[in-house]
């Protein structure tokens, strides 16, 4: 049973990594992107194109797709992101849902419904484990992702906090109004928090095709991973996205011991549970729920 | 030539007028006080110079370089900077953070952190905390150390006192002469009319988006600024025109 | 506006609207004795295009006058096929069981509004798709659904195929034509009027009183009854019940493009859009993925440059209203556009 514990809280840090840049962005910039399980699902086919077409291995492939991550967080956000906002708070679902069709599409047209996985271009590190006293035997790649989860939160918090360029996309996503008259640029801090989430994005794309198989419709899911995590831990607090997503998967860990299909019951139960219990507590809506201070523009 | 001018500036919220074609201009190193009833327009008239409000007709000039197409961060990289009404720091973030937030623009001058912190003595023991937490005095100290840091060619100031006890805004006033002295432009709204004119070296009254009288503070009576505050000079033919 | 002298005229309907509606009940009368005169074929297109409309509208209904985007309206659809098959197991007569089915499915809808309700834009969305997924994994667990592999309504069987697809053809009409009338009549109504000011500004309206709760909970129950009506008559027309089909998030992408295109908030824009998106399933259906990459693509386009659809784009430029559901105030001097405006839009008392 440890060892079931231990491999959960392991896996939590995947669903930490991918909960990540959608919490960061909906604290940033108010948007839940609909895209965002798609576009982990982009990354993992970039990096499976770049591994069985041209024999970069997805650990190299990264410093291809991570800047072109980063570069598509940067278009969606001046192209669509910021369009769309100014139509309203519904608008930016529509938007993105509608990406995330065509994404989804693309990827099927161009790969086909074949599973995928880069476990093969990962060579030994796929099936290799360490082992822990008390006869646990850990994956030594759960083990990189979690370090992973835990590096990039670490740094992303330190980058909030320390650097300029942090504090301004703090400041814009508090008040973007007021930002502007203390001479951030609003939209240029709002557009390197989209390349920031989608870096986040590209990582947890790597290591869901390396722990697992993935398919052009593989996106849904991870999105809905992605919100139950950052929803259980409160999107305010980036250790929180951590917590929430080891909970998530302790969870389904637990369904699955119940159940051979309780797996994704018990990860959409816990979720529910978190946001019954903490609904009927708070009596607050989004606000609450993410824990976000409300915002003084309107 | 003036440092900063506005021409015949209209802003619009929507379908409501709020400044109706209104011109002036500002020295280097004058202090020209915004006076006015509540909806006559200063405030909309302050954040359009700062390039928060889109004016719909009308230009700001700051040392000649037309400024109407710029955007607000901008406008703060080239000079002007605004304590906004309200103060509106990031009540997520510390006094320090706030006060750094000002040098985004990147600015060259003398302000620093320390002498923000060496103007208001007070804030001193409050540097690392959230500004949400602060007073009222505490929150207006950072919120102008914030458009300080920036080192600005002309300060807006929006109802500084707003909210204030009176012993709070003479400090923060006592803050503001060493400034007014030092040689910073300024231009501040102010209900307090005593205390506009008191530090200002002109002021002007606005009435419903408009200038209802403009003058040298030394020069105008206290009764003609009250009469354009109201809108009662419109009637006797002694006033200063607009 | 106060400022006009010259007393304004408040009207309901226009000359257009009185021909628009004389044109409906032409429309529907003609519906009802088409299956005459159509190929099977075309009855079964008829039938699919009834559907979408129901859909479309009870997208609309949540989404356009409630504030409420949802991506897991096909919980709804899932459920209102599947609750059809086991009351059909049950016994219960395979058409009868297609409307309990729907029933059951809006009872339902009304505990979960108390929860999901108090989740606001992004979450609500994903929360009711979380739903979806969920539902789709217990309903999977059912014997009688035998997981992914699925059932059908072999009770249906008993009648023969061309009585059967007249009968869904008129039953799907009816349901439609009824759901209509009834999202038109609450609309209309004073119910109405708190929908529009909800739609327009929710801190307003509730700081006038308007029960913006209670008039969402009755939005989201009506728009999962009429979706279960949906999900029940596509069972009726296709047989066969596999989960992964219905629980599919593919439907509420139709629907979002349906009402996006035809123009989200307006009554006819609905309707519209079920239109275009039925002509562009004919025509293009047959062309897979990329038909699916065109709707997701068009969606997005519609979003950010044409956000108020065809209809509303055409009601602004023209002032054209065919079935109006607001006021409109016309100033003797100029034309003013026809929105609803906030002063008729009096505090509700019907009891949502």
């Amino acid at each position: 049973m440890s060892n079931q514990i231990i491999q959960g809280i392991l896996l939590g840090g995947y669903y930490a990594l991918i909960a990540c840049g959608l919490s960061f962005m909906f604290s940033v910039m108010r948007i839940i992107n609909l895209a965002h399980g798609s576009l982990a699902v982009f990354a993992a086919f970039a990096l499976w194109w770049l591994a069985s077409r041209f024999h970069i291995p997805p650990f190299v492939g990264l410093l291809i797709v991570l800047p072109l991550m980063a570069a598509i967080g940067w278009a969606l956000q001046r192209f669509l992101l910021e369009r769309s906002a100014r139509g309203g708070a519904l608008l930016p679902i529509l938007t993105t849902f509608g990406l995330a069709i065509v994404i989804d599409n693309m990827l099927f047209e161009q790969f086909g419904a074949d599973t995928r996985s880069l476990a093969p271009y990962i060579g030994s590190l796929s099936y290799d484990s360490w082992e822990w006293p008390g006869s646990i035997y850990v994956g030594k790649l759960a083990v990189i992702m979690f370090a992973t989860a835990v590096i990039l939160l670490g740094g992303l918090q330190l980058f909030l906090t320390r650097t300029r360029l942090g504090r301004s996309i703090r400041a814009t996503s508090e008040d973007p109004d007021t930002a502007g008259l203390v001479g951030v640029d609003a939209r240029r801090a709002n557009a390197i928090a989209a390349s920031i989430a989608m870096v986040t994005v590209g990582l947890a794309g790597a290591f869901l095709g390396m722990r697992a198989t993935f398919d052009p419709y593989a996106g849904a899911p991870q999105l809905l991973f992605a919100f139950e995590a950052a929803v259980i831990g409160g999107a305010g607090s980036l250790w929180g996205t951590l917590v929430g997503g080891i909970v998530l998967a302790l969870a389904q860990t637990l369904g699955a011991q119940v159940h051979p299909q309780g797996f994704l019951i018990g990860g959409h139960a816990v979720f529910l549970v978190v946001l019954f219990v903490r609904l009927s507590t708070s009596g607050l809506g989004l606000r609450g729920l993410l824990r976000l201070p409300s915002r003084s523009a309107s | 030539m003036s440092l900063l001018s506005v021409e015949d500036l209209v802003v619009r919220h929507g379908l409501l007028q709020a400044v109706r074609g209104v011109s002036f201009s500002i020295e280097r190193g004058e202090t020209l006080a915004l006076v006015g009833a509540n909806g006559a327009g200063k405030t909309t008239l302050l954040r359009a110079i700062a390039g928060a409000h889109q004016p719909a007709a009308g230009r700001v000039l700051l040392d000649g370089a037309d400024l109407t197409n710029v955007p607000s961060h901008r406008r703060v990289g080239m000079g002007i900077a605004l304590v906004p009404e309200g103060r509106k720091l990031f009540v997520q973030m510390t006094v320090e953070e706030n006060l750094l937030l000002g040098r985004t623009a990147g600015r060259p001058g003398e302000w620093s952190v320390d002498r923000v912190l060496d103007m208001f003595p007070n804030l001193k023991p409050r540097r690392h905390a959230k500004t949400g937490h602060l007073s009222g005095g505490e929150q207006q100290a950072t919120a102008i150390g914030r458009a300080l840091m920036s080192n600005p060619e002309v300060l807006l100031l929006d109802e500084v006192s707003l909210g204030l006890s009176p012993l709070i805004v003479d400090r923060v006033y006592a803050a503001l002469q060493g400034l007014i002295a030092s040689g910073t432009t300024i231009i501040l709204v102010e209900q307090d009319l005593n205390r506009a004119l008191a530090v200002s070296d002109r002021v002007i009254c606005m009435l419903e988006g408009r200038v209802a009288l403009e003058g040298p503070s030394k020069a105008v009576s206290r009764d003609q600024v009250t009469k354009a505050y109201f809108g009662l000079h419109r009637k006797s033919p002694g006033s200063v025109p607009a | 506006m106060s400022t006009v002298s010259s007393s304004p005229v408040i009207e309901r309907g226009t000359a257009t609207s009185r021909i628009a509606a004389i044109a409906v009940a032409v429309i529907i009368a003609l519906l009802a004795i088409a299956p005459q005169f159509l190929s099977a074929g075309a009855v079964d297109r008829m039938t699919a295009l009834f559907i979408y409309v129901i859909l479309a509208a009870m997208w609309n209904a949540l989404a356009g006058f409630g504030g409420l985007v949802s991506v897991g309206q096909q919980v709804f659809f899932g459920l209102g096929a599947y609750f059809a098959i086991r009351l059909a197991d049950a016994g219960l007569n395979p058409f009868a069981s297609l409307f309990v089915s729907a029933i059951v499915v809006g009872v339902l809808s009304w505990p979960l509004s108390l929860f999901m309700l108090r989740l606001r834009n992004g979450e609500f969305a994903i929360g009711m798709w979380v739903i979806a997924a969920l539902t789709h994994l217990l309903v999977n667990l059912d014997r009688l659904v035998q997981g992914e592999t699925g059932t059908s309504l072999i009770s249906l069987n008993v009648y023969d195929a061309g009585t059967r697809r007249v009968a869904i053809y008129w039953l799907a009409l009816a349901s439609m034509t009824a759901l209509l009338a009834t999202l038109f009549g609450l609309l209309r109504g004073s119910t109405g009027a708190a929908i529009r000011a909800i739609r327009d500004n929710e801190d307003a309206a509730a700081s006038v009183g308007v029960r913006v709760t209670g008039t969402k909970r009755l939005l989201f129950v009506l728009a999962a009854f009429g979706i279960g009506v949906a999900g029940a008559l596509w069972l009726a027309t296709s047989i066969t019940f596999q989960p992964k089909t219905y629980f599919n998030v593919q439907w509420t992408a139709y629907m979002i493009f349906m009402v996006l295109v035809g123009g989200i908030g307006t009554f006819e824009g609905a309707i519209l859009g079920a239109l275009v998106f039925f002509l562009i399933e004919t025509w293009f259906g047959g062309t897979g993925v990329w038909y699916l990459v065109g709707l997701g693509a068009t969606a997005v386009l519609f979003s950010l440059f044409l956000p108020r659809g065809l209809w509303g784009t055409i009601e602004e430029r023209f002032g054209l209203r065919l079935l109006p559901v607001g006021y409109r105030v016309r100033l003797p001097a100029t034309a003013v556009d026809g929105d609803a405006t906030p002063q008729q839009s009096t505090i509700s008392r019907e009891k949502a």
